[in-house]
Parts: C-alpha cells; sequence; structure tokens
C-alpha cells in the first residue's frame, strides 16, 4: 500500500505573454536569431509579481475547497526567492493565514529544489506529519538577446502532499543521483545564468544521469508500463532520455514551450500537474528533474481530481499574448525607465507598524462586528458603522477568498507607476465591508461600477534605497 | 445648545496675494503682500492684533511645524500664535480659530492667516506626501485627480447618468471658472477656455481632464477679525459678519461602510447642514446669493451642488448645463475663478474664499461684481472623497 501521495494540486502563470518573435525582432540584429525559431509566448511577471506573489497565487490554487487549518509545513522552492535572509515561505505562510505553529523551510541552490521539496515532504508526512504543501515559483532574469531570455517563462505550481483516501496520485518511489555537473550556474551575486554548450548538457548530463535515476525509482517496474514521463528541460532532450530509459515516446509529456516557456524550479510541478489533469486511475507517472544531478519520482494516479481550482490548464488560458518587449524588460528590471521626480519618494516600511498590523496586511484579515455584524477593513477598536460604533467588538474576518463589486474607479496617468495607468478604486466585499485599493491586471476601458473583483497577493511598493519591498492585494476583474 | 457664532464676529480687513506661480517669491513675501493689504484695509496698526492663527498645510517654512512663519514674517509684537493644519479646510480652519477667539472675548482682534508655498518642489503637482505608517501598507498609491475622480464614475452610475453628460457638465464647470477669472486680476489662471477644448483635453484620472483639474498655487490671504461693535467703534459702516463656521471630518464611514456609494461628499451635506442651521438659513438655494466651494475638480464641485442644497438629486449635470451656477446666474459658484483658475495655495485656499465673499459683499469686486448680493458661503473639502475634512462658511453683510 502507498497511503502517501499528492492530494491536491494548484499552478499559477502571469497574464502576460510576450510572443517570442517579439524578442526576436527587438533582438535578431545582436543575436541572430531569426524569427522563424520564435514560436509561441513566454510568460512573464506583472511589474508587481514575483516568485513570492506567484507562488502564493499557486497555494491558492492549490487549496481551492479545502480547509487550510491542518497543513503541519510549507516548502518554498525557488532558485529566485525575493529574499536572502528572511523567510520567504513565511511571507507564503501569512499570505495564506496558515496556522502559527507551521514548519516552513525555503529551498533553493539549483534547479532540483522543487522536486528536492516534494521528497522532502513525502517522507515528513510518511513519518506520521500532517499534510504537507510544497509550492515552487521561479522568476529568472535574462540578459536581452540571450537563448534564455526566449526559453525561459516565470510561473509557479504547488502540490499538497498527505495521506488517506483523497489522494490523486500515490507515491510509489524515487531516487536521487548528485553530480556536481555545471551546465549553468549562477554566482551568488549574478541577476543572469552563464550556460554551456547543449550537446554536451545532452550527453554528458542527461542521456548519463536521468536514466540511472529514473531506472533506480522503477526498481522492478517495467519501463515500458509508464505512461507519462515528465522531464525537466527541452523537449529534445526529453525524447532521448525516454528513448534511453525503454520507457515509449508517446509517454513524453509535452514542456510547454511554446505556451509558457521554461518555469525553472516549478517546471516539474507544473508538469506534473498538467499530467495529473488527464491521467487515469492506475496510470504510472516518472518525474525526473534535472540540475547537478536528478531526482526521479514513481508516482501512480487515482483517478480522483488533483485539481479544485484552475489547474494547469487554466493557468494557460490565463494569458494574454503581447509583443511589448520594452515593457518586459522593464518588467524585468533590464531597462530603467525614467518614472519622474515622483517616482523618487522614499519607501521605508515602518517596520513596528508593519508588525502589529501583519495579518491585517499580508493575509488581508478585517474585523467583524459581533454586535452588529458588519465587516470592515481594517479592523479597528471602534466599528465603522454609523449606527454602532461600539469598542472592541471585532473579531478577525479573512477577505482574500472573497470577491468583490467594484463602487468606484479611477485610470490615473500622473500616479507613479510602473504600469500606466494606476487603476484603483473602492471596492464593496461580498458580505460586507469596504476597501479602498488597487488594481492590477487591469486593462484602461476595462473597469466599470459594479463589476465583479477578486483579490490577488501583489508587490505594492518597492523600497529602493534599502532594496526590500512590500506586499498587499489587488483588486483583478474576474474572468471566465 | 449653544447660540453659535452667527454675527459675534466681524471681518475688519482682508488681503490676498496674487496666485499664481510665484518663482520670485518666498511664503514670506505672500504673508507680508496679503498682509499689508488687510491691514490698509482694517485701519489699524499692526500691535493691535493680539492673537495670529497660521493655516499652513504641506511647507515648513524651515521652522518646523510651529507658528513660527507667520509672528517671524510679520514680525508680530510676540503675540500667541497658533499654527493649524486641516488638509485643505487649513485657511477655514484657521479662520475658525480667530472668530472663536474673539467670539469668547478671549482678544479683541485677531488675525487669520492661510499661506502655501507650492511651486518649490522643481516639478508639477503637489508636494509629494508626508510617508505613513500604516496606511502606507494599504491604502492605494493615489493622486488627488485619481482620488476625485471616483466620484465620477460613482456619480454616473448613482444616477444612472451617460458619462458623456456627466463629462459635458464638468467642461461647463471649467469653462464658467475660466469665464470669471478673466475679470479676476489676483487669479492664476486668466484665460478662455472652450467646451470642446475642455472635453479633448488629455486625460490625468479618467474622467478628469486637464481642464478639470485646478491649478497647483502659491499664495497667500489673511482676515482680521473683531467684534462688530470694535469695528463700528473704527468706523466701519457696511460689514461683513461671519453668520456660521461649520466643520465636519469623516469618521471612516465612507473609506469603510457600505452605506457610502462613493458618488457624493458625506462631509459637505453634514458641515452645510450645520452652517445652515447656526446661519438660521431654511432654504440654501433661495437665500445664498454667491458660493466659492472646493473646486479642486470639476467633478467635486459638480457633486456638491447637490451636497450643499442648491440642485436637487441627481440634477446637478442639468443645472450646470443651465448656467444656473455661472455668474449671470441664480446662485453664482466661484466668481473669482475658483480653486480652478484663482489657484489652490492649499493652507490659502479657505481664506481666499472668504475674501472673494468679503470683496462681493462690498461691493469692491470689480468687472465681475454681482447685483449687491448680501449672504455668501465657501466650502471646502480636505483630503480625498473617501476620508475629509469639509467646511462651510456662511458671511453676510450689514450695512451701516
Amino acid at each position: 500500500m502507498h497511503d502517501v501521495g499528492i492530494l491536491q494540486f494548484g499552478a499559477y502563470l502571469p497574464r502576460l505573454r510576450l510572443e517570442r518573435s517579439a524578442i526576436a525582432e527587438a533582438t535578431s540584429w545582436a543575436s541572430g536569431l531569426r524569427g522563424g525559431k520564435a514560436q509561441g509566448s513566454r510568460s512573464y511577471c506583472a511589474w508587481d509579481e514575483d516568485s513570492l506573489t506567484m507562488a502564493v497565487e499557486a497555494a491558492r490554487d492549490c487549496l481551492v475547497g479545502r480547509a487550510r487549518d491542518d497543513i503541519a509545513a510549507l516548502a518554498f522552492a525557488s532558485t529566485t526567492h525575493p529574499f536572502a535572509d528572511r523567510s520567504n515561505a513565511g511571507v507564503v505562510a501569512e499570505a495564506l493565514d496558515l496556522v502559527s505553529t507551521l514548519r516552513t523551510s525555503d529551498c533553493s541552490g539549483h534547479q532540483r529544489a522543487g522536486v528536492g521539496a516534494l521528497l522532502d515532504a513525502v517522507r515528513a508526512v510518511r513519518a506520521g506529519d500532517g499534510p504537507a504543501l510544497v509550492v515552487a515559483a521561479d522568476r529568472r532574469a535574462a540578459r536581452p538577446g540571450s537563448e534564455q531570455e526566449s526559453r525561459f517563462g516565470h510561473g509557479a505550481a504547488a502540490m499538497l502532499l498527505g495521506k488517506g483516501p483523497d489522494l490523486a496520485a500515490e507515491w510509489v518511489s524515487d531516487a536521487s543521483l548528485r553530480a556536481d555537473f555545471v551546465d549553468h550556474f549562477r554566482s551568488a551575486a549574478a541577476e543572469h545564468d552563464y550556460a554551456y554548450e547543449e550537446r554536451w548538457i545532452r550527453d554528458e548530463g542527461y542521456l548519463a544521469l536521468m536514466p540511472r535515476a529514473i531506472s533506480a525509482a522503477l526498481g522492478s517496474i517495467a519501463p515500458a508500463a509508464v505512461q507519462h514521463l515528465v522531464v525537466q528541460g527541452p523537449q529534445r532532450f526529453a525524447a532521448a532520455v525516454a528513448k534511453a530509459s525503454g520507457i515509449a515516446a508517446a509517454a513524453v509529456t509535452g514542456d510547454l514551450h511554446a505556451d509558457c516557456g521554461d518555469t525553472g524550479v516549478a517546471h516539474p510541478l507544473l508538469l506534473l500537474g498538467s499530467v495529473l489533469e488527464r491521467a487515469r486511475a492506475g496510470e504510472l507517472i516518472v518525474v525526473a528533474s534535472f540540475g547537478q544531478g536528478c531526482d526521479a519520482i514513481v508516482l501512480r494516479a487515482t483517478g480522483q481530481a488533483a485539481i479544485k481550482g484552475r489547474g494547469c490548464a487554466g493557468a494557460l488560458a490565463s494569458g494574454v499574448s503581447n509583443r511589448e518587449y520594452v515593457r518586459f524588460l522593464s518588467n524585468g528590471g533590464e531597462v530603467e525607465i525614467d518614472w519622474g521626480m515622483r517616482a523618487e519618494r522614499d519607501n521605508r516600511t515602518a517596520q513596528p507598524a508593519a508588525w502589529r498590523r501583519h495579518r491585517d496586511v499580508t493575509a488581508f484579515v478585517g474585523g467583524r462586528c459581533n454586535k452588529c455584524d458588519t465587516v470592515q477593513f481594517p479592523l479597528a477598536r471602534a466599528c465603522v458603522n454609523p449606527a454602532c460604533r461600539e469598542f472592541d467588538t471585532q473579531t478577525p474576518e479573512p477577505l482574500a477568498e472573497k470577491s468583490g463589486r467594484i463602487k468606484s474607479f479611477t485610470e490615473d496617468w500622473l500616479a507613479v507607476t510602473r504600469s500606466p495607468p494606476h487603476v484603483y478604486g473602492n471596492v464593496e466585499i461580498e458580505g460586507g465591508g469596504n476597501v479602498f485599493i488597487e488594481f492590477t491586471d487591469t486593462r484602461p476601458g476595462e473597469s466599470s461600477v459594479g463589476l465583479p473583483v477578486r483579490f490577488v497577493f501583489r508587490i505594492k511598493d518597492f523600497d529602493r534605497v534599502r532594496g526590500f519591498h512590500r506586499y498587499f492585494w489587488k483588486a483583478v476583474p474576474v474572468r471566465n | 445648545m449653544a447660540a453659535g457664532i452667527k454675527d459675534k464676529v466681524a471681518i475688519l480687513g482682508m488681503g490676498c496675494s496674487r496666485f499664481g506661480e510665484r518663482w520670485d517669491c518666498s511664503a514670506d513675501d505672500l504673508m507680508v503682500e496679503a498682509f499689508t493689504e488687510a491691514l490698509a484695509d482694517a485701519g489699524i496698526e499692526r500691535d493691535r492684533i493680539e492673537a495670529g492663527w497660521l493655516g499652513v498645510f504641506y511647507q515648513e517654512q524651515n521652522v518646523a511645524r510651529s507658528g513660527l512663519p507667520l509672528s517671524m514674517a510679520l514680525r508680530l509684537p510676540n503675540v500667541p500664535v497658533t499654527r493649524v493644519e486641516n488638509l485643505c479646510a487649513t485657511g477655514t480652519e484657521a479662520l475658525r480659530g480667530a472668530v472663536y477667539a474673539v467670539a469668547a472675548g478671549a482678544v479683541d482682534i485677531a488675525l487669520a492667516f492661510g499661506v502655501e508655498k507650492l511651486k518649490d518642489t522643481g516639478f508639477a503637482g503637489l508636494p509629494e506626501r508626508t510617508k505613513g505608517t500604516f496606511d502606507d501598507l494599504w491604502q492605494p498609491g493615489f493622486t488627488p485627480p485619481g482620488a476625485f475622480a471616483q466620484l465620477g464614475a460613482a456619480y454616473a452610475a448613482r444616477h444612472g447618468l451617460p458619462m458623456a453628460d456627466v463629462k459635458r457638465a464638468m467642461a461647463h464647470v471649467s469653462w464658467k471658472s475660466h469665464e470669471n477669472a478673466v475679470l479676476s486680476p489676483k487669479a492664476h489662471l486668466r484665460n478662455r477656455i472652450t467646451i470642446d477644448q475642455a472635453l479633448a483635453a488629455p486625460m490625468v484620472a479618467y474622467p478628469l481632464g486637464l481642464y478639470d483639474c485646478c491649478g497647483v498655487s502659491d499664495g497667500a490671504a489673511c482676515a482680521i477679525v473683531t467684534t462688530p461693535a470694535i469695528a463700528a467703534a473704527l468706523g466701519k459702516r457696511d460689514m461683513v459678519t461671519v453668520k456660521a463656521l461649520a466643520l465636519a471630518p469623516s469618521n471612516g464611514v465612507e473609506m469603510g461602510h457600505a452605506s457610502w456609494d462613493g458618488g457624493y461628499t458625506l462631509t459637505s451635506r453634514i458641515a452645510a447642514q450645520r452652517a445652515y442651521a447656526e446661519a438660521g438659513i431654511a432654504d440654501p438655494a433661495r437665500e445664498i446669493d454667491l458660493m466659492e466651494v472646493h473646486d479642486c475638480f470639476s467633478i467635486t464641485e459638480l457633486v456638491l451642488m447637490e451636497d450643499l442644497g442648491f440642485s436637487a438629486h441627481g440634477r446637478a449635470v442639468h443645472d450646470v448645463l443651465d448656467g444656473r451656477y455661472d455668474r449671470s446666474g441664480a446662485v453664482p459658484c466661484q466668481t473669482d475663478g475658483g480653486l480652478k483658475c484663482f489657484g489652490h495655495p492649499v493652507g490659502a485656499s479657505g481664506l481666499r474664499m472668504a475674501y472673494e465673499i468679503y470683496t462681493q459683499l462690498l461691493g469692491r469686486a470689480g468687472e465681475r461684481q454681482l447685483p449687491s448680493p448680501s449672504l455668501g458661503l465657501t466650502h471646502n473639502l480636505g483630503g480625498i472623497p473617501n476620508r475629509n475634512v469639509a467646511s462651510v462658511s456662511v458671511l453676510g453683510l450689514h450695512r451701516g
């Protein structure tokens, strides 16, 4: 009996997708890259997204329809955590309003960090821990004109691991190989990767290491019995690995290159999620991740749904293609647009105030008056209802998962934002509560009074002087 | 119930600097400009002033937040000076302090001052807001036009009006103020515009275009107040007295309660009712002859016509387009050009409004003079529609 495995899965891809031909058009004079090779689109973060905000959104998608108070551990895997010394998983946990006794860990350092976090989580669950949430997200930068610029995408995936009758996939076995094979690297101080020749990586890296790990994980299971193979890497490598491993070519899972690109640490989880969307009961799935070695996992689908939210398909469908190469560079910090003198305003955070109200802000928790039942944000000592105004009657009321309705809005071309116009307004929250809030991922002309919105976790402000930034929630139109 | 301050205090003299981009002037220069006019108007020696209230919102004038700038610029004889600030209602707040001191009998003659030197930042628009602690963690990084633009969408939705109709009325509001400012020598923007120009202007914050926004100006205005008896003893015959001074700050309802739909200014309604009660006004639309309201943006003035009781519910667009608030209309509004064209040095604006009412009531308004007005209203809305301080004052003429 394999009683541990994957309970639920969630995914997130930024709405912004850049057509690769736009990259080629802008950079081919330098790179020699021609439009013919530049197929599909890659996902990229809005100015107010990073790996942490994507992780939160993927986790929310993963946890749809489920209480969160039994989750015992959260691991956040990324090679692009926004903070080098501040618990990134701690911020994710705060945003998800998980229990305060949660164990949190940041997993980083290589491309296997996401699958590695799954290996650790499954061992903890097997040892008797409560459900463990693993989120993987990457927002890798790439030098303009580089091969990575076209190949990479930004994205996140989340898996809830646990035990019991609700598993969507049973964890059959796994195996690991370590090898200090430097196909690429990014030194601690660098912004961009440095990568080596593909043919060498394929022959000495993928083909030398991956089949060994897969074989070790499969043990006595015949490779031909594998219906789905997820390989972290380019599709042509995956085909070669399947062949070398004795797995049918038809089992190779598409790498989503055309849709979003390689989302780094998140990618094997994202691809596994796409398999879980279609795998039938009893089908065997192999996941092989790559990065200074290989981790291979064997899973068996149970036929129960892992996707309660939008999943991989929903994340893929949420994209809007564009050809705004300079916006892409600006969002990634590769060019610094002149935002004017107003953008120089100091944004130092008053940490004592931020800590005092951390749950209000990071988890978007307001108050509910226990005398008049009025929901309000922020929670205050006195009730805002003019007919009540009682002191100290409010209990915390989570608002993040509620929907809302626009009461008023503007599209402000004067305000400082890295994506003009700055859209913001008053939103009435379903079930009570009103908040004056920023909107994001909203095109000019899209807002109207009465339009339904939902809330997403985003970067609120940058403090460029100190390299800090703050998070809060923003409204986005509800789209089908 | 207290009797209020109706007719307990008279304005002895007023002064107002020229408003505009006064690149060559400091706040001290602007204060001296307004003060010398007021002193001459009052016909008293400077040392008769027993106390001062200084309204400054943005600038610290190099001496921190205190009453010092006024005391030092005017070389007052060490009389008490209190600095007040209440967002865009700051000037009216200074007047309230001085008027209450006289009404209380604590002093015979008091000075209310408002000044703002906005054009020393080196960039367009208002100076940067001082950073907060908690609010900055969640509130939008808004601009004043963006915050007031919210009224546009919500007002149109509240009354089921097409935005094109609201926009046309907004354009009329601005057109009218430009027309008035042409006849207003101290105004900042004294050019004519056409309705079509206003409608076609670049968007600042939807639905507000460039001509829907007031000027950012330097300026100072002041009032010297005393009791009617002392004013009479000093030889004043026709005299302007304070009928009412009301103030209403938000308590959070607009920001956080569903009862506010975003399409009106709650505090203006409350302050207006208080002021009408204090002044004994039953029907403001009939009794008030002119008004200076807080037209920081055209949409604000439009919405205020209902909030202050001059237009019926949902009728402001119709009334504005009908010319009801033009200089030739039933209740002229912004006869000096308003914030829109006279300019908006934040701390000075409330007193600049009072200056125009005072000037009109005394028949000194030159080319823009209305035919014998006797009762005028000023209104400020400090802050943003979500969270603000509203003030309403009523000034009346007593013929000697």
